[in-house]
This record gives structure tokens, sequence and C-alpha cells, in this order.
């Protein structure tokens, strides 16, 4: 199995550890509610060295992602990020990532673990296709651990290992410093809905940052958070989960997820199979849904409307900050916008359900 | 871990504790350890007839969702009502609190066969 530079750390802290696609990873630390109610109020630190970096370059790199990328790359700045998506030409989705523009001529694309290996072919194949002569793709995911520090006394914590000010650092923007000595890229984004960070150094830097973030941290409630309430709470703020809201069978537009695919920007990979769908008239949308009876709903489980099977669950879970079943799911479009009851089949049982409009907390 | 003398176990990882002819049933320490934070709570209902073996509720973590299993036959005399409203009670007292049901048992002889706290202790051991 894989492990992240911080697997030490984690394994003599006594975090229970899972096989998540691969890799050892931290699943709880002391239990997924309290985890994730010290995100929401104080602060919480995400070992997410798991995931993959790409870094793409030359001065055909800008070219190059627009054509390989959903959103519009050229609207963006140096030091900013930008939430994107690689699509298959069916529309499809090959991964969702986060975008990073150092300068016109380099890009760092932070993807999903379990994808790194998928998507740096997927670039490789498309380099081929193309007459791109400058333009150099590397996975640089061994190159990095990173970390994500998120809450809101997340600035706090963060200020007290730093001289750069975070104060002018903005939503979806990224800067090159040090935090504690260590050379990090300190970007203003995160997977919580919460105010925070999401933090890049080298490898072998990784231990002393996390180490130095949970001295500084734990005297004004800073805890170490594991995947599971990373899970809950991404999808209390119905943040995408590739795998989910998301697949090779599922387009971005489907997925609530049309302000990150520009369709006229000009040509990208599966611009036409969307525009095609979308003149056709798209058949299915994703829909938040909150059960208003006790019961957890999960992946998978179906979706009722006057007894008709109309859609299935993408992922749900009981909310720890509501106490209910929440759930995102995929249902036939129709169904979707309409005001029929709906219902969600948990073994035997029919649980009611409202629809709910984004995020739910 | 707390694994009281008294009770019997199962390989499913429940405690039995019976008292003349009525067994009270949970689930152990270890269970609720292994499944983090519960959320929600399936019971059968008063009258109901329990097989061993046969899948008698639900409990279901943040993560997880497990199916608990009769380790005797007979019939429910009494649900614990408290916990579907307070599921995390099986965490926080999975021997008091925390019990489940409680069944009229049909054979008391198949008591013997559970585990005793010494085997059931070695048992989590290994799994």
């Amino acid at each position: 199995m894989k492990k992240t530079p911080l697997n030490q750390i984690h394994r003599q802290s006594g975090a229970r550890m899972v096989d998540f696609g691969g890799w050892d990873m931290p699943v709880q630390y002391s239990g997924v509610i309290a985890e994730h109610l010290a995100v929401r109020t104080t602060a919480g630190l995400f070992d997410v060295s798991h995931m993959g970096e790409i870094e793409v370059s030359g001065s055909h790199a800008m070219d190059f992602l627009q054509y390989a990328t959903t959103n519009d790359v050229s609207t963006l700045s140096d030091g900013q990020v930008q939430y994107t998506a690689l699509c298959y030409e069916t529309g499809g989705v090959v991964d969702d990532l986060t975008l990073y523009r150092f300068a016109s001529n380099r890009f760092l694309l932070c993807v999903n673990a379990s994808n790194t290996d998928k998507d740096f072919s997927w670039l490789l194949s498309l380099q081929d296709g193309l007459e791109f002569d400058d333009l150099n793709i590397i996975n640089r995911s061994d190159d990095y651990a990173q970390l994500a520090l998120q809450g809101p006394v997340a600035d706090d914590i963060l200020g007290k290992l730093t001289a750069e000010n975070l104060a002018s650092l903005k939503f979806y923007r990224f800067i090159e410093g040090t935090v504690a000595g260590v050379n990090t890229i300190i970007s203003r984004t995160g997977y919580t809905g919460e105010a925070g960070f999401e933090l890049y150094c080298p490898a072998e830097d990784g231990p002393k940052l996390w180490s130095e973030l949970m001295s500084i941290g734990q005297p004004l409630g800073l805890f170490p958070i594991g995947l599971g309430a990373r899970d809950t709470l991404r999808l209390e703020k119905a943040y995408a989960l590739y795998g989910h809201e998301i697949t090779s069978e599922i387009m971005p537009i489907e997925a609530r997820l049309a302000w990150i695919t520009k369709l006229n920007k000009g040509p990208f990979i599966g611009r036409d199979a969307m525009l095609k769908a979308k003149e056709a008239g798209l058949s299915r949308k994703l829909i938040a849904l909150t059960l208003t009876d006790s019961g957890v709903p999960r992946e998978g489980y179906p979706v009722f409307c006057n007894g008709q099977d109309v859609g299935y669950v993408t992922s749900g879970t009981m909310s720890p900050s509501l106490k209910k079943g929440i759930a995102l799911a995929l249902v036939e479009k129709a169904i979707a916008d309409g005001d029929q009851p709906l219902e969600i089949g948990i073994r035997k049982r029919h649980i009611p359900a409202e629809r709910t409009s984004l995020p739910f907390v | 871990m707390d694994f009281p003398e008294e009770y019997k176990y199962t390989e499913d990882h429940e405690w039995v504790l019976v008292e003349e002819d009525v067994a009270t049933i949970g689930i152990t320490d270890f269970a609720q350890d292994q499944l983090g934070d519960i959320v929600f709570v399936e019971l059968p209902e008063v009258g109901d007839t329990l097989e061993v073996g046969a899948s008698f509720g639900v409990v279901e973590s943040v993560k997880a969702v497990s199916d608990v299993y009769a380790p005797i036959s007979g019939e429910v005399v009494e649900v614990n009502e408290a916990l579907p409203d307070d599921p995390e009670t099986l965490n926080n007292s999975p021997y008091e609190e925390g019990w489940m049901i409680k069944v009229k048992v049909a054979d008391l002889s198949v008591v013997n066969e559970l585990m005793d706290v010494a085997a059931y202790q070695e048992f989590t051991e290994k799994d």
C-alpha cells in the first residue's frame, strides 16, 4: 500500500487507518462527528498528500489546458486557482481538479489521488494527438506533501507560523512563501466550505509542517481530521466527489457543474457531446435531498416519486451539523424540477425526502 | 476494552445476558468501537419472533451499515425505545443503557453454546 510522508505520525497518534484507493490513510482520529464539528467551530488539519500533482509547462501549456479542461484557463492570472474538470469526448468526466497558474507557461494540476495515474496518461495521450512542440507534462505527485488547514481559526493558526500577508490573500488565490521555515505553496482553497488553506510543501518537509501546525494550533482548537469527516464536511456543502456525483458516465453539466463548463470558450474535449446533449435536453439532474424522517441515505439507494424509481443517491450521510440524513441524488430532470413528493428507498422502507437548496449547511 | 464477566458473546459481536428465561441482547464494546459514531438504530417490534442467526435490527455509523443478528431464537418481549432517538448511547454505554432488545428464550441450552468472556476476548484479538 502507498503511504504519505505523514504515515508514521498518523500511526503513532492512534488514528484508525484504512485502504483508500491503494493508500494507507487515516479515516478517523477521535471520531468522525467530533472531528467534523471541530472543523465547523475551530479548525482541523488534514493530510491530503495522497492527492496528485501534475505540472504542465511550456509556451503551449495554456493552449493545451484550454483544450483539455472544461473551465476557461484564459481568465486566470498568475497566483490564481481554478476549479475545473477533464472530460472525455463523450462529455463524461475523467477527473475534477484544481488548476494553479504560476506563470502563463507554468501550471500545476491538483488531481484526485486514485485518478492520478489515469489523468497523467490521459494528458500524455492528448499531447500525442496535438501539435504542441513546447509542452512538458510531468507527474510531480511524489514531490509534494499536501496539508489542508480548514476552519474559522485557520487564519489565526497559520498567521503564527508565516510572515506572509494572509489577509490580502483572496479566495482561490495562492502565494509561495515559508511556513515554519518550510517552503510552502499557500492556497486559499479547500473542500470543507470553511475558511482555510491548502498547503503544498516538499514531501520530506511534510512531517515538520504538520507538527509545527499541530503544536501552534492545538491551544486554539486545532484537531487532526481523517477522511471520514472530510467526506461529511464536503457533502454538507454539496461539493462533488469523483466516482459519486461525477464519473465517466456523468457530464459536469448534469452534476451542477455548468459553472466550470465554459461551452462558449472555444473547442475543448467533451464540448461537442455536451452541446449536443444540451440541445436534445438533459435527461438527469443532480439534486439535494434532506430526509424528513430518521434514516441515513447512502450511495446507490433508489429515489422514488409516486412509487416510481426516478433516480439514485450519489452520496449520502447523516449530517453531523443538522443531525438529519442528507443526500445528493441524480434524478430524472422533469422530476427534479417538479414539486411532487420524493422518497428515498432505505432497505424495505421509503423515507420522505425534501428537495433542499444548496448547500445543506 | 470492556467485556463483562457474566455476559455471553457471539462471533458477530453481540452480547447476551440471561436472567431466568429472558435474554437481554446488545452489541459489544468492540463492535461499537469498530463502527465508530453510531447515528441510526432500527429495532424489531415487541411480539416479533427471532430465529437464531437472522438479522433482527440495523446499526448505522456515519460510514457503515451493519446488521445485528439474533444470537438465540425467541419472542421479543421488550425493545429499548429510547435507543432510536439517542443512537450514540450504543457508543457510550453498550452494556447498560445501550441494550437493544429482550427476548423470551425458546431453548435455554443454546445459550451455553455462546462464547464466554475469555473465549470472546481471544476472538476479538484474532478478528
